[in-house]
């Protein structure tokens, strides 16, 4: 599910639409578009407080076929991104799941996986050691 | 006393109209996207984000366009959205631990273990114009190298190991939020880097700056920046776990501050804490600056009377929704108001005319 929050809309749409058909469903919860309170915590490990909101679209549907319930909590306010994601979360538990895996959820994280390392490249790159060259003691 | 008025509702659609027209600027130069103000107006968009307390590039970017790039007006914009949406709950809090960091630098530390990295910064650059970039120049590729992989070490972590830091006790206590409660004082921690994560950057800054020159002095080090992703987590309900809901982009700046210590407890630095949405450095470290000002009573110093350490004055003036929304008001129709006060001076200095003719006569 964090995969699939976390995912581009364009990058799931165009894996999933290569996994084929979309297949029938009825909603559970027709998708909903909400804020979270996003929280952090003073000097990064000390107790919570509340840092600002995100927008986050959620709904849960049942397969027609076999009943799975498949739900989706992603990140934005794209409601065709998060019935894919619902739907995979559902195809996940049914005998498809391992073409769905290989097909949909591997290449997503691949591509994922591409692009932060291609931003920790980068980072990379940037790192410096400076050296003291002369302490001002005199 | 409030006067309703009514009328002008021509004048203001055709004002109105004018607005959207003057918005697209001359119709010969190509019309600006949402995702080319997200995308090169980065910094712009997390600052609407950061202070609309709101993440979502897409949407910021929008208000930035329909604002005309009043960025304060974009965060109108986007306060006015947020109270449409339902809240669907509260992430875990974020591990910036686990940040993967773009950038993360310490001025206190040279060897800070996990390195020195600089990330996309103006730092070092001369501040020239760059023409080039107004030809519409190619830019040659970052260079890259080898991924680390390890997570970066907290530097304030090396300093609490030898217990010269003050510790930040972890608590899962749910905080206050501004958001559902109004303000109150006097205001916690927690209530208080809420209110200072959303306010007014400039303000912010000018109230950090203070400190820096003498008003309430805390002689802060920036201990660490870090620029990076962050996961957040959710309990789902339904699900009974947490899951994670999506990642957002945050600058953290722990500052390292002068000491304190009593008769019983030995010497330790102190921390400032800033936290903001988005590569919003500046806000982070003024926000850390004015967090370690405002905890002067806990740390046991002194009420120097410094603005920085009054929390009711910060918080009540740092958001610039608030302050615009009040301040930007009187320039609305008050002809009646101003009508009662006319005709009071016109009386004060009739009646004071005529005392005057009565001693004179006398």
């Amino acid at each position: 599910m964090g995969l699939l929050a976390r995912a581009p809309a364009k990058a799931l749409d165009e894996v999933w639409t290569a996994f084929g058909e979309e297949p029938a469903f009825t909603w559970l919860r027709p998708p909903e578009t909400g804020g979270v309170m996003v929280r952090g915590r003073m000097g990064g490990t000390g107790a919570a407080f509340n840092l600002g909101e995100m927008t986050v679209t959620r709904c849960a549907l049942r397969l027609a076929d076999g009943g799975a319930v498949g739900h989706a909590y992603v990140q934005g306010r794209d409601k065709a991104k998060a019935r894919q994601a619902a739907l995979v979360d559902a195809v996940m538990q049914t005998e498809r799941a391992e073409d769905c895996r290989e097909r949909v959820l591997t290449p997503l994280a691949a591509q994922m996986e591409a692009a932060r390392r291609a931003r920790a490249a980068r980072a990379a790159a940037t790192r410096v050691e400076f050296f003291t060259m002369v302490r001002g003691e005199d | 006393m409030y006067v309703a008025v009514k009328g002008g509702e021509r004048a203001i659609d055709n004002a109105h109209a004018w607005l959207a027209e003057e918005r697209r600027g001359d119709p010969s130069v190509a019309e600006l996207s949402v995702a080319q103000i997200r995308e090169q107006l980065a910094l712009a968009v997390n600052r609407v984000m950061a202070e609309g307390s709101l993440y979502d590039p897409d949407l910021a970017a929008l208000a930035i366009k329909q604002a005309r790039g009043d960025l304060i007006e974009a965060i109108f914009l986007i306060r006015a959205y947020r109270t449409t949406l339902p809240r669907l709950g509260a992430s875990e809090p974020v591990d910036t631990g686990a940040m993967a960091c773009d950038r993360r630098i310490s001025a206190t530390f040279k060897d800070a273990p996990g390195g020195q990295v600089l990330g996309p910064t103006f730092d070092y650059t001369h501040r020239l114009l760059d023409f080039m970039l107004a030809a519409g120049a190619e830019i040659a590729e970052a260079p890259q190298a080898e991924p680390r992989t390890a997570p970066m070490p907290r530097i304030t972590d090396f300093l609490d190991r030898d217990g010269l830091i003050q510790p930040e006790a972890p608590s899962d206590e749910v905080p206050p939020d501004l958001t559902r409660a109004p303000l109150d004082f006097p205001a916690n921690r927690a209530l208080r880097l809420q209110s200072l994560a959303r306010g007014d950057e400039g303000f912010v800054l000018g109230m950090a700056y203070s400190t820096q020159r003498g008003y309430g002095r805390n002689h802060p080090f920036v201990g660490e920046l870090r620029v990076g992703c962050v996961a957040v987590e959710m309990e789902i309900p339904e699900l009974g776990f947490a899951v994670e809901i999506g990642e957002v982009v945050l600058t953290e700046c722990e500052t390292v501050n002068q000491f304190a210590g009593s008769k019983t407890e030995p010497p330790q630095f102190t921390r400032g804490y800033g936290l903001a949405f988005g590569h919003s450095e500046r806000k982070a470290i003024s926000m850390a600056l004015v967090d370690r000002a405002l905890r002067w009573e806990e740390l046991g110093e002194d009420d120097m009377g410094a603005p920085a350490q009054d929390a009711e004055f910060v918080l009540s003036h740092a958001d610039n929704i608030q302050a615009s929304g009040f301040l930007e008001h009187i320039k609305l129709p008050h002809y009646v108001d101003f009508q009662s006060e006319l005709e009071l001076v016109r009386r004060i200095r009739a009646e004071a005319a005529e005392a005057g003719t009565r001693e004179a006569a006398e």
